[in-house]
């Protein structure tokens, strides 16, 4: 048995019952040890950012308008410092700039977020290259999940490698069972956050699990999207690339890049240079293959000039790519908030159809 | 945890305008840390970011050899941002270079073949690394004939003009130097572009010999149906691509040909690869 298999099944024993009471004492010891993090309402959507002490998580949610991405990768994030006064020694050179990887706790983050994580994981830590602030804030944090009871209208996570109570990328996973919370712990960090809340009240486990189960079960039922996905590892890429219906696919797109922005396994960055003076800083941020400027060469050329190619580039990344690149299934956990936010209803179930089905 | 975005701080030691029109200059930078010379470990092919604190980075092929210790050359074309910044530093000033980044020409697997180089214009920066890779004493006796064909559009806008005066005089390369065209009554070389030159001048293709192409798309369309004449080998037709890029190490995104990165999995790449993939570059 290999080691993870064995470390689930130890974890899969242990559920705790927290009434809805003790959660918040259990939050506020937590803030000795941990920082918090998670959704709270701002005008008129859920978003992630970090709780003051007795802050509580806004748990009454479909999910967040933007994805969990920036609790690892902000979407400006600063990677070097720099002085351009010629008098001091260290002029013109760059320096790391020290960064908070103390231990955060982000608090309910819905599975598909969790799992989007891991497939953005290929893309950082990769045998050559580690991305040093993904990484660390990465593994700074303990992810605790809140199983989605009431999944969202445009959710595909069943048949994307994902679900409503799917379990991958988190340390505990948080149940709303009505009166009180189920938690269960699915890792050694899960274990330790435990002990730092101090929730002990032990739940008969079999009844638990059941109970899980049932909720888990009703859930699943009402996601009636579903996309396949079996045959596009099979395909030639080239073939897919030419395609003919990518004109149709991008025709209404108006590459404003809210896809990516929403999404929670776009990935894309930029770096710049910002000055103030004579200091300064190099940074990163979010980047969107939607945008002409994306691949524009310093001579003008641009191999995506026309939005069709743009917008293929996108799905072909997410459905046929990553598929090949990596082994691991598409680059996308079926959360629907591209299809939610898009101003012109580009579907990627619809595309994931097409491309699927494509013969040529 | 190395940080792979972290440069390596660098001085400006000589500064070299190369052409006519001063739209190119060759920099050779000395590492301040000589640590950081020791880790800088490169084969002819491979390129850099250049850095410079308060204008951002540019990736660029190096133009010095792995034989060639103690220092790195690049040759910018003045172009953008940064390149415009850097063509107006000065000796002594201090900048950055993150690398070596991306995969280089297959040397290894070219052992005991002919080598045929064909570059045009300023794309000749990795191949003036390969040429002088290829015929340092160690190294040349592992390559059978070697020939370089290059072009630029006048006399004036050839790089390195006193290195291909002195390789023209050598008998273990075969120089085939030619521009679009000329006024110099004393120009004693080739006119004609160069997949016209290639034509006339490059060896028959087989499985022993080898082309390395690198230049403008419009030089590498007209030559490939020329080297496909000529009996060449995909397997064999090596091209190093170009893409617009930010980190350099496969994760920003944006250098995509289908599912490989130019450069990470890239810049160079074989034919029969460049067939497998999408035409997007």
């Amino acid at each position: 048995m290999s080691g993870l298999g064995f470390k689930v099944k130890v974890y899969m024993m242990k559920i705790i019952t927290i009434n809805k009471e003790d959660w918040a004492k259990g939050l506020e010891r937590l803030c000795d040890s941990f920082r918090l993090f998670g959704p709270v309402k701002q005008d008129e959507f859920h978003n992630f950012r970090q709780l003051v002490k007795g802050e509580l998580p806004d748990l009454n949610l479909l999910n967040t308008r933007l994805s969990a991405k920036s609790m690892v990768y902000p979407q400006s994030e600063k990677m070097f410092e720099f002085t351009l006064d010629e008098n001091r020694d260290d002029h013109h050179i760059l320096k790391e700039i020290h960064k908070d990887y103390s231990p955060k706790a982000v608090i309910g983050i819905r599975p598909c977020d969790a799992r989007a994580f891991l497939l953005v994981k290929e893309n950082f830590d990769t045998p050559e290259y580690k991305d040093p602030y993904w990484i660390k804030s990465y593994e700074a944090t303990t992810w605790v999940g809140y199983a989605c009871n009431t999944p969202c209208s445009t959710c595909f996570g069943t048949t994307a490698g994902c679900g409503p109570f799917h379990e991958q990328g988190l340390d505990l996973l948080l149940v709303d069972a009505g009166d009180y919370y189920l938690l269960k712990i699915l890792t050694q960090k899960g274990e330790n956050f435990l002990t730092a809340a101090g929730w002990s009240s032990k739940a008969d486990s079999d009844a638990a699990r059941h109970e899980i189960e049932t909720l888990k079960r009703a859930a699943e039922e009402k996601i009636t999207a579903r996309i396949s996905t079996d045959k596009l590892k099979d395909k030639k890429t080239t073939e897919l690339f030419e395609a003919p219906f990518w004109e149709e696919v991008a025709f209404a797109c108006i590459n404003c890049g809210t896809c990516t922005y929403v999404c929670p396994t776009c990935w894309c960055f930029d770096i710049q240079d910002e000055t103030i003076g004579l200091s300064g800083i190099r940074m990163r941020n979010w980047d969107s293959c939607m945008y002409p400027i994306f691949t524009l060469h310093g001579s003008g050329h641009n191999p995506r000039n026309t939005k069709m190619q743009r917008v293929r580039q996108r799905f072909m990344h997410k459905l046929k790519y990553y598929v090949d690149k990596y082994g691991d299934g598409i680059q996308c956990v079926g959360c629907g908030r591209c299809i939610r936010h898009c101003p012109v209803n580009i579907d990627i179930r619809k595309v994931c159809d097409l491309m699927n089905n494509f013969e040529a | 945890m190395q940080n792979p975005y972290l440069p390596y701080p660098v001085r400006i030691e000589e500064i070299i305008t190369e052409t006519e029109d001063k739209n190119l200059k060759t920099f050779k930078f000395v590492f301040l840390n000589p640590d950081d010379q020791e880790k800088f470990n490169y084969n002819a092919g491979q390129f850099a970011e250049l850095s410079v604190a308060g204008k951002g980075e540019i990736p660029i092929g190096i133009a010095s050899s792995p034989t060639e210790k103690g220092f790195l050359r690049f040759t910018i074309n003045k172009v953008g941002l940064v390149t415009s910044y850097i063509h107006a530093m000065k000796v002594g000033d201090i900048m950055g270079i993150r690398g070596p980044l991306g995969n280089w020409y297959p040397w290894e697997v070219m052992k005991g073949k002919n080598v045929v180089i064909i570059g045009g214009g300023f794309a000749f920066t990795t191949l003036r690394s390969s040429i002088i890779y290829m015929l340092d004493p160690d190294n040349r006796p592992k390559f059978k004939d070697i020939h370089v064909i290059y072009g630029a559009r006048t006399p004036g806008m050839l790089l390195y003009r006193d290195e291909l005066a002195q390789w023209e005089k050598r008998d273990d390369i075969n120089m085939h130097i030619t521009v679009d065209g000329t006024d110099d009554p004393d120009w004693k070389y080739n006119i004609g572009f160069v997949p016209t030159i290639t034509d006339q001048k490059a060896p028959p293709g087989n499985e022993e010999t080898y082309a390395i192409i690198c230049g403008p798309p419009i030089m590498i369309k007209f030559t490939q149906p020329v080297l496909d004449k000529l009996g060449y080998v995909h397997d064999n037709i090596i091209m190093s691509l170009e893409m617009r890029m930010k980190c350099g190490i496969g994760i920003c995104g944006r250098c995509n040909i289908g599912k490989e990165y130019v450069c990470k999995d890239g810049p160079v790449f074989t034919l029969t690869q460049l067939n497998n993939m999408p035409k997007e570059y």
